[in-house]
């Protein structure tokens, strides 16, 4: 028989074998499926908060979308452009129009405090004032129940997130501004975006209640095409009449969920592999139980002419069996249980309220069954060393 | 001492098996410990909240400005002792990435209400006789290498001067340090007059909140009730409360994620736990025939259930003991997102259930092995 088939049938038949006493070594053998389920399982669930604040503020912007702030702005909330500045903005090169004039949505941005439901304490909400193009340059916009503001009118929209994560944020309610009541008279959806978290009203409804004159914050613009961004970063830089900071909408969301995602991600990973070398540890006592259990059997079959390669691969089989079960059974919990589990956090950049739904990935399983596999290989790499290892001799004659 | 003995060489018997073991315990304290930090730094350090103090912010949100007029207002009140009006600066040092909390303050009001901010005398002296003057703690001293005498830009964004520049200059006059645990040492402080007559006209005169020392906790919700009574009906209306009721705010404005991650984990530490207790219980479970000849040999029922016991507590206290102490150890070493969690530390109380764990899970994982061990009939034992 040739040498490689030889060496290939001994791991099958060894492993087979291993498998089938699985059974007899149960309770060892769960305890290690277990363990390693509960590592994936929250790598995975802390990982998916993460994913779920990413895709927020990836689902927010179009590559076309550009958003101008004062320059030195790292916010919104710091910036301030006077009526005559979005004036200039709006005519700049490459801003894309349509017959009402160019499609770009000067803006206001301020917080208000409206009552979680979950925990029934304040929570910094936005509050956007808007222009009559903001649903053309806002992604996916939608009223999904009520109806649009009338402009002039001190009435407000409310986005999904925030009319579910809030309290009194439904159609007929109405909220608190300058001591007067304003009417919700719709709820809007946007691609899943941050500006679901949001509430909206006529910007020029919003600048006498917070007395900011003609003043805006931000102007948020489509191009005609994501090309034409740096000949109209160019002409507004250049232009000496402002003093403004243009940054394409994608990189302007990364940067404000940077903080809140490294934040969430950096802790996962390290609670990830601190709990990854505990069930490193737990695999590792299963598996030596499992191999001083068998060393009679392996001294059999190593006295039979079988190589220590397929028993030193049969004991890592067995171990990345286990691994990958415990992983398996760990992200899928994880999925189950957390994805589209929707929540509100403060993101410190923007300090109000993000409402988002946690999102288990495909990729993010896939990370998760990789880090059991490696919990599974370290854990059976040594005891797998110590059966290839064992003297055939003593073995045989141990009780 | 013979017990001691006894059960350390029973540890001995499988060394590789009682050392794993002691690892995926030390694994899950370790994990506890710094969960505590964790969580704590989510809470943003409300334990530490001083209770003689109260925050007085613009009713409608903490981004509104107060007028500078209130504070003498707000220093009539009955009980209130002292009040110091700061305003969120939010600008950067060299690079945007480089945020950390900036608040111009009156630096004498400011250090009799905050006591836990440690500065020297001449410290204390420098600051009052420049108006440039900024203090910083030492954490973001160190973090930026900074020292007393180094002249610092900070680029606004929110502030820029009157004259349009976006850049502050300021001379580091003091360090300070944490009085207390807990107590935030990355912030930057400097002063007010020298803000005000800096920035652009349309911000002159207003401050963020104030921080008031009130002279009797008892009466902080009393005294909550007549600054805002104060100011109602007024331009700007104000909500005042303890700080550690505003702390607590701003906690549960973070609220889901940290809850959400804090319990996950605590489930793992519960599975780990429970992983290691099984092993443990294995462990004494194989040497049911030597218990039986212990028996025979005179050990009484009580001797071998304490035996079993005393096992199962030396293996949990020294695999949790030397956990909680790595966790601790990595804890000080600083937080793990770089000044993001500037209040990072484990609260006493945690370390000290950290302790009455590892009893609890000494106790779980041996007194059912240590109770069969207790019952067992040494003629059946012995038969097997």
């Amino acid at each position: 028989m040739a040498g490689p088939f030889n060496w290939f049938s001994q791991v099958v038949s060894i492993s087979a074998f291993n498998v089938r006493t699985l059974p007899q070594r149960l309770g060892s053998s769960l305890t290690a499926v277990l363990g390693v389920a509960g590592v994936v399982a929250v790598m995975v669930a802390v990982l998916s908060i993460a994913h779920g604040i990413l895709r927020a503020m990836e689902s927010s912007s179009a590559p076309e979308n550009v958003v101008v702030l004062r320059s030195g702005a790292t916010a919104e909330m710091m910036s301030v452009l006077g009526g005559n500045e979005v004036d200039y903005i709006s005519e700049a090169p490459g801003i894309a129009r349509n017959e009402a004039g160019a499609i770009a949505s000067a803006e206001l941005f301020v917080i208000i405090d409206v009552k979680k439901v979950s925990t029934d304490t304040d929570a910094n909400v936005p509050l956007r004032g808007v222009t009559r193009p903001a649903p053309e340059v806002h992604q996916e916009f939608r009223i999904v129940e009520g109806r649009m503001f009338e402009w002039g009118l001190n009435e407000v929209i409310v986005g999904v997130g925030a009319s579910r994560e809030f309290k009194g944020l439904s159609v007929g309610d109405s909220i608190e501004v300058a001591r007067e009541q304003w009417p919700i008279v719709g709820v809007f959806e946007a691609g899943g975006g941050i500006s679901e978290s949001e509430i909206w009203v006529d910007a020029a409804v919003l600048q006498p209640a917070y007395r900011r004159g003609n003043s805006y914050q931000a102007v948020y613009a489509k191009l005609e095409s994501p090309d034409d961004f740096q000949a109209f970063k160019d002409a507004l830089t250049a232009d000496p009449r402002l003093n403004v900071r243009p940054m394409r909408e994608e990189d302007y969301y990364a940067e404000q969920s940077e903080m809140l995602y490294n934040l969430v991600t950096g802790l996962g990973l390290l609670i990830a592999v601190i709990m990854g070398f505990g069930a490193v540890f737990g695999a590792l006592n299963t598996m030596y139980t499992a191999v001083a259990a068998r060393a009679r059997e392996i001294a059999t079959l190593r006295a039979l002419g079988f190589h220590s390669g397929p028993v030193v691969i049969s004991v890592l089989i067995e171990s990345l069996l286990l691994a990958l079960t415990g992983g398996v059974i760990g992200a899928g919990l994880a999925w189950l249980m957390f994805d589209g589990f929707s929540a509100a956090t403060l993101n410190w950049s923007s300090f109000s309220q993000l409402t988002f739904a946690f999102y288990v990935s495909v990729p993010l399983l896939i990370q998760g069954i990789v880090f059991a596999l490696v919990i599974g290989f370290f854990g059976g790499l040594f005891p797998a060393v110590r059966a290839a290892r064992l003297p055939v001799a003593d073995a045989l004659r141990e009780q | 001492m013979k017990y001691l003995l006894l059960i350390l060489s029973n540890l001995k018997r499988h060394k590789l098996r009682t050392a794993l073991t002691m690892l995926s315990i030390l694994v899950a304290f370790l994990l506890f410990a710094y969960l505590a930090a964790i969580r704590t730094a989510f809470t943003a350090g409300i334990d530490v909240a001083d209770l003689d103090r109260l925050i007085v912010r613009h009713k409608v949100s903490l981004v509104q400005l107060l007028p500078a007029s209130y504070e003498a207002r707000i220093e009539q009140i009955e009980g209130v002792d002292e009040a110091v009006g700061q305003t969120w600066f939010g600008g950067y040092y060299q690079e945007q990435r480089n945020q950390f909390a900036q608040m111009p303050v009156e630096p004498e009001e400011f250090m009799d209400v905050y006591p836990e901010f440690v500065l020297s005398d001449e410290e204390r002296e420098a600051w009052l006789s420049t108006r440039t003057g900024a203090i910083a703690g030492r954490q973001i001293a160190e973090r930026f290498g900074w020292k007393v005498g180094d002249r610092i830009p900070i680029t606004a964004s929110i502030w820029t001067k009157a004259d349009g520049s976006q850049v502050w200059d300021f001379d580091l006059v003091g360090i300070y340090d944490a009085g207390k645990k807990g107590t935030d040492d990355t912030q930057f402080f400097f002063r007010y007059d020298y803000f005000d007559e800096s920035r652009p006209e349309w911000g002159r005169g207003l401050v963020g909140w104030y921080t008031v020392r009130i002279d009797d906790p008892e009466r902080s919700a009393e005294i909550s009730a007549a600054i805002d009574a104060e100011f109602a009906n007024s331009q700007a209306e104000t909500k005042a409360e303890p700080e550690g009721a505003f702390l607590q705010g701003f906690a549960n404005q973070i609220g889901d994620i940290g809850f959400i991650m804090t319990s996950i984990v605590a489930m793992v530490f519960f599975t780990i736990l429970l992983v290691a207790g099984n092993t443990m219980a294995y462990a004494v479970r194989e040497r049911t025939n030597e218990l039986a000849v212990l028996k025979a040999l005179g050990f009484t029922d009580i001797g071998v259930l304490g035996l079993i016991l005393g096992e199962a507590l030396l293996l949990t206290a020294i695999g949790g003991g030397i956990g909680l102490l790595l966790g601790w150890l990595m804890v000080r070493g600083g937080d793990p997102t770089n000044g993001m969690l500037p209040v990072f530390f484990i609260p006493d109380r945690d370390l000290v259930i950290g302790i009455v764990l590892i009893a609890v899970t000494a106790f779980v994982a041996g007194i059912l092995p240590a109770l069969q061990a207790q019952r067992l009939r040494i003629a059946d034992a012995l038969r097997r």
